[in-house]
């Protein structure tokens, strides 16, 4: 079982991270932050790997793993 | 549960004022976590540049100091030189350190200065607009080269790692990526050996990191690095360009 938490008040919403999952369970959010931006969401928990590469694209430093 | 990945403490928690998907963000961690790792905190000293880093001290909980546009490296030299003991690094742009910092770079560099520069190359000015810097592509186009750099009027982008590298005083110098996952683990152990290069006295140590620039390259963050892959690449190759045993 894996977990990512996302800050997403400090989320920009670039999309890196959708980029590099490997499982693709990354997806800028319908919901706006307080910035203006649409953050990172995580469509489906259950298929996450803990590989943390959202974690280690991120500019942001958004993304906390835990497994 | 266990953390397998979190922002490490030596970053604040300001949020970072970059645009989204500019890769300074991914830099600034990758320093952090190295020093991080080799448990330096309580002894950096970082220097703060003049660009978009120019706020880099309010990211970083280490001792940092601002210097004028350029002046890092001659700061840096300074504050080494009274403080020996202390670990002394640089974050500059390419704007910074190879136009109007190109002799302060390239004389701490051949003084063989026992400091660490973390040099940001993403070919562009970027905090003022997008003008044409040193390390601008030929035929790449900004505010100041609406047609494309041209080399026959404009002259040819520096190397300026390859450059560093002719001097007999650098100990270690790479050119690294941060595109993706496996280029930015690259680059993290590239700029934890310039801090051991310089804990363990070797002298002057350089990591040049290719970044992108999405707001004034005119791409999705995505599409900017995809370009930083296939165009910077090529003019800029990766890889350590000197390292003094």
């Amino acid at each position: 079982m894996a977990l990512l938490t996302i800050a997403t008040e400090i989320c920009k919403g670039c999309g890196l991270c959708a980029d590099v999952c490997p499982k693709k369970i990354l997806a800028l959010s319908k919901e706006i932050n307080s910035k203006g931006y649409h953050p990172i969401a995580v469509t489906d928990q259950s298929k996450c790997i803990a590989c943390a590469f959202c974690a280690r694209m991120c500019p942001d430093a958004v993304i906390k793993v835990e497994k | 549960m266990a953390v397998v990945y979190e922002k490490t403490g030596i970053l604040t928690d300001t949020p970072l004022h970059y645009c989204p998907g500019c890769t300074h963000g991914i830099i600034h961690r990758l320093v952090a976590e190295a020093i991080d790792e080799l448990g330096i905190q309580g002894k950096t000293i970082g220097i703060a540049p003049v660009g978009c880093a120019v706020f880099a001290y309010n990211y970083f909980n280490t001792d940092m100091m601002e210097a004028a546009h350029g002046r890092a490296p001659a700061v840096a030299t300074g504050c080494k030189r009274v403080h020996p003991d202390n670990i002394v690094f640089t974050y500059q742009g390419d704007g910074d350190l190879a136009s109007i910092g190109a002799a302060e770079i390239t004389h701490a560099a051949t003084r063989g200065e026992n400091i660490t520069v973390i040099f940001v190359n993403n070919a562009i000015y970027g905090m003022t607009g997008g003008q044409m810097a040193p390390t601008t592509l030929p035929g790449q186009v900004t505010t100041t080269s609406p047609y494309g750099r041209d080399p026959a009027l404009c002259g040819y982008p520096i190397r300026v790692s390859e450059m560093l590298a002719t001097l007999d005083g650098p100990a270690y110098i790479a050119r690294c990526s941060v595109h993706d996952v496996k280029h930015i683990m690259d680059a993290k152990k590239c700029i934890k050996k310039a801090f051991e290069t310089q804990i363990a006295k070797k002298g002057f140590s350089m990591v040049e990191v290719l970044s992108s620039c999405p707001t004034n390259w005119g791409m999705t963050p995505r599409e900017a690095l995809n370009w930083l892959e296939a165009n910077m690449i090529p003019q800029y190759p990766l890889g350590v360009k000197k390292e003094v045993e």
